[in-house]
């Protein structure tokens, strides 16, 4: 210790010089920050979207949509339900004008808060009336379908329900993904058409037939190719994805479209709402009518296989069916925002958690 | 607090403190308050948000059997951790400071990395390559693997400080190795375990990636379904104001094993570094031991990101953008430990030279907020920032604001074991010699603090880089770091293409990490 307070001069000035170096950077560094981000905060015009929908994706339209308006557009990418939680903390002082949301559930909880506003009629026309708000705060932009994604070669006869599901020739053979948005959407659409009992019954019944748990739904498809299992329930364009990314002839697994209004072809929607807060409003309303552009439907359905919900879009993939043929289950989309409910019986019927 | 048999503490300098009202310069506890009130804005929040549905709702939603069961599981999960690391983080730091374990220069290093591995990246390699480890084990694999050089760091720094002079003394009075060992070496590094101890206890209760994707139920992962799929914010407030009680306790807890125990060396007599214990023959089954702990917690996993980060390759990699969201990343890492460390320093001063209550309660605040999951904290600084400073809402001071918020509390600890080591009764005789209590604080407690402001630092900064949803709620708009982009990716794809970030992140994180170990080592 002696030797420390021997050389305490020379520590003491280093230490000094290096305390004002980094009370000055912190300084400078926060002054830097505050300037740096004021000069591309909302200009007039400029236009700032909450999306849900990741940058990867939508990055390129919105650029599309700034060539075309001259709105410049500030995108915050989030996962949607933390951006819908984050909107409705923020209250009326958001920043946002647009919440662009992955699915319809968080759209319906912002809608709840009271935090949209009403679109007019002539964008809510656009859509078929089920693909969007029953109080007309948002509007759906792009389908998805839930399926039975099968092994072409292995099954002959793909189940045409969800409950064939229950089968016990299928024990041990079907891939879900349990913490995935859509497959949780799936049953909270699940517990709105058949009731809280008749959805436990099923899921029971379904764990019971001991389902294989994957990450993602891709993984469910990986799953079906290395022959683990031979029904994976997921999405629809999982299997565009995989065939393109792998040449048709390399992917033998088939979508099975399920219809008679049976749960497990429900649709669910990504979908826009304009914040009651926007000091933006026009712009803001040019953004959604942009989003269900021909441009933009034809976008969505090249790059991600998407179902357009505007009429006059051709779907890249010909063996895609239409959206009016596909006789999906009847369902008020925003109800599909109790799930958090939707988790806890996951949870108590073990298909959740562990 | 001082235990009777102690014999470390009968050193005039622990004595001396007790009858002093005010050890400390003014400016050093203003600023240690402010450190405290800092800490407790997001209580503040929950408060707010917990109430704004009455009290009833309170109480229905706390008096639930389910409620129950949370803190059961949450509490099993963080006890099994803790215990887990301390074995781990105990016996390595033993083997490497104390006996001549062959390769223990490389292991020193190679127990420290692990920290630089984001818990969301550990889960998801290890559940993408074993998927029957998802539940509570998987959670506690990777939760300890990432969390015990938390024990590991400051144990081995005080097995370093152990002055042999006094195992000596211990033994030529007739006490045996074994009783020189659990009376003498234990005592002295039982407030550096106990502390770690505590750092892994709140981690574990904070953590959200490896339950998630380990499909745990702890209270992080009802709290976050609160928020996210409830969109029920009061019902996420109290829950986590249960959390914050949880963590009350275990804040206590370290208080009360710690005991008073410290060890600052004063006077004469050169101090002798401890002996390694030679081991003979049973060194290479110990190599082998310790190569399996660090082939769990560090290689498995980094072994699993490389072979995406190899598939990527294939594909192509932006070089260009990783580059940007690495300079953006170090950049507000860097702000970040500048600012939790000074108010972290003060507040460590503050807890190690005054030991009234006030003082000691000031810096327990803000540990116990370490047991918040980052959205909480993300979503309490967006609630009063929007409100109280909109300006700077979603600018970088208030991110800043908000990772000082979250991590303040890793830097103050190793701050404050450096504080406490160092003797009072010098900073009283340059006193006394004319210097005033702030000079003292500038000349003689912040050069001897200097280790462990250092560490604090580093173990700040890497945390930074890894944190995750307090960024993407607050980061100024358009600002990527390399865990958003990494974030980005894989909430879209596979990990292959989100791999160039994370084998990026880990690399960075990995240097103040590696820091770390030489930090200790050259004290």
């Amino acid at each position: 210790m002696k030797i420390a307070v021997n050389e305490a001069p020379s520590i003491r000035s280093r230490r000094g010089r290096l305390l004002i170096v980094a009370t000055v950077a912190l300084a400078l560094g926060l002054i830097a920050g505050a300037c740096g981000s004021s000069s591309t905060s909302n200009e007039e015009g400029s236009l700032t979207v909450y999306s849900g929908r990741s940058e990867s994706l939508v990055a390129s339209l919105y650029e599309m949509f700034t060539a075309e308006t001259g709105i410049a557009i500030e995108a915050r990418y989030g996962d949607s339900g933390e951006l819908g939680a984050q909107i409705i903390t923020e209250g009326s002082a958001s920043p946002a004008d647009v919440f662009f949301s992955q699915d319809a559930g968080a759209l319906g909880a912002v809608s709840a808060a009271g935090r949209f506003s009403e679109l007019p009629s002539s964008i809510l026309d656009q859509v078929p009336s089920q693909f969007s708000a029953t109080n007309g705060t948002w509007v759906g932009v792009s389908g998805r379908v839930r399926v039975i994604a099968y092994d072409n070669v292995k099954v002959t006869n793909p189940p045409t329900s969800i409950d064939d599901l229950l089968d016990p020739k299928w024990k041990g053979q079907i891939g879900y993904a349990p913490t995935n948005a859509s497959w949780q959407s799936f049953v909270t659409g699940l517990r709105v058409l058949r009731g809280e009992d008749g959805a436990e019954q099923w899921l029971r019944a379904f764990a019971a037939n001991q389902p294989k748990a994957y990450e993602k739904n891709g993984a469910v498809l990986d799953g079906i190719a290395k022959g683990e299992v031979q029904l994976g329930l997921v999405n629809h364009y999982y299997l565009n994805e995989r065939i393109k990314a792998k040449g048709a002839e390399n992917v033998k697994i088939s979508n099975q479209y399920i219809g008679n209004g049976d749960p497990g072809g429900l649709v669910n929607v990504a979908g826009v709402g304009i914040l009651s807060s926007s000091k933006h409003k026009t712009s803001a309303q040019k953004f959604v009518e942009f989003l269900l552009s021909p441009t933009a439907q034809q976008y969505f359905a090249d790059k991600t296989f998407e179902f357009a919900l505007v009429s006059g879009v051709t779907a890249s993939d010909p063996t895609q069916p239409t959206l009016a043929s596909l006789q999906s289950p009847a369902i008020d989309l925003s109800d599909l925002a109790s799930l958090e409910q939707t988790q806890e019986l996951l949870q108590k019927v073990g298909l959740l958690t562990k | 607090m001082m235990t009777k048999e102690a014999v470390l503490d009968q050193t005039p300098g622990v004595r001396r403190r007790a009858s002093m009202p005010l050890g400390v310069s003014p400016v050093v506890a203003i600023v240690a308050v402010l450190a405290a009130a800092i800490a407790a804005l997001p209580l503040l929040y929950l408060l707010i948000q917990a109430s704004s549905r009455g009290l009833d709702t309170v109480v229905e939603e706390i008096w639930q059997r389910r409620t129950f069961d949370l803190v059961l599981r949450s509490l099993s999960l963080a006890f099994v951790v803790t215990a887990l690391s301390l074995v781990v983080g105990v016996c390595s730091a033993f083997f490497i400071v104390r006996t001549n374990l062959p390769g223990y220069r490389i292991f020193a290093v190679a127990l420290v990395l692990p920290l630089a591995m984001p818990s969301y990246v550990a889960a998801y390699a290890w559940i993408s390559w074993v998927p029957s480890l998802a539940g509570f084990w998987g959670a506690v694999l990777v939760l300890t693997s990432i969390s015990f050089p938390f024990v590991f760091l400051p144990v081995a720094a005080s097995l370093r400080r152990i002055d042999a002079r006094q195992e000596d003394v211990a033994r030529s009075l007739g006490l045996t190795s074994r009783h020189v060992a659990f009376r003498l070496t234990l005592r002295q590094i039982r407030p550096a375990a106990t502390a770690g101890a505590l750092m892994v206890g709140l981690y574990a209760l904070s953590d959200f990636g490896a339950v998630a994707t380990m499909r745990f139920e702890s209270f992080t992962w009802v709290i976050f379904g609160a928020y996210r799929a409830g969109f029920n914010p009061t019902r996420a407030a109290i829950l986590s104001l249960a959390l914050v009680a949880i963590s009350i306790i275990f804040v206590w807890l370290e208080l009360v094993v710690r005991g008073d125990g410290r060890a600052a060396k004063v006077g004469a007599g050169v101090s002798r570094a401890p002996n390694r214990l030679k081991l003979g023959p049973s060194r290479f089954p110990a190599a082998a031991l310790l190569s399996v702990v660090v082939v769990v917690t560090l290689a498995i996993p980094f072994v699993l990101v490389l072979r995406w980060f190899f598939e990527a390759a294939d594909s192509g990699i932006d070089s260009g953008e990783i580059f940007g969201a690495m300079r953006q990343t170090v950049f507000v890492s860097f702000l970040a430990t500048v600012g939790a460390v000074f108010f972290a320093v003060p507040a460590a001063v503050l807890a190690a030279r005054v030991k009234a209550r006030w003082a000691q309660s000031t810096e327990r605040t803000v540990f116990v907020i370490h047991a918040l999951p980052g959205i909480v904290i993300g979503l309490a600084v967006v609630y009063l920032g929007i409100r109280l400073v909109p300006s700077m809402y979603q600018r970088l001071p208030m991110l800043i604001f908000a990772y000082v918020v979250l991590f303040m509390s890793l830097a103050v600890g190793s701050v404050r074991a450096s504080v406490e080591i160092s003797p009072v009764a010098l900073e009283d005789s340059a006193q006394s010699l004319g210097l005033s209590r702030f000079a003292v604080f500038r000349k003689m407690t912040l050069p001897l603090a200097r280790p462990g402001i250092m560490a604090g630092a580093a173990l700040v900064f890497l945390t930074v880089m890894k944190e995750l949803p307090a960024t993407i709620l607050l980061r100024p708009t358009g600002m990527d770091t390399l865990a958003t982009e990494l974030w980005n990716r894989t909430s879209v794809a596979d990990y292959a293409a989100a791999s160039p970030y994370a084998l990026v992140l880990i690399l960075v994180a990995a240097v103040p990490a590696a820091l770390l170990t030489f930090t200790r080592e050259t004290r």
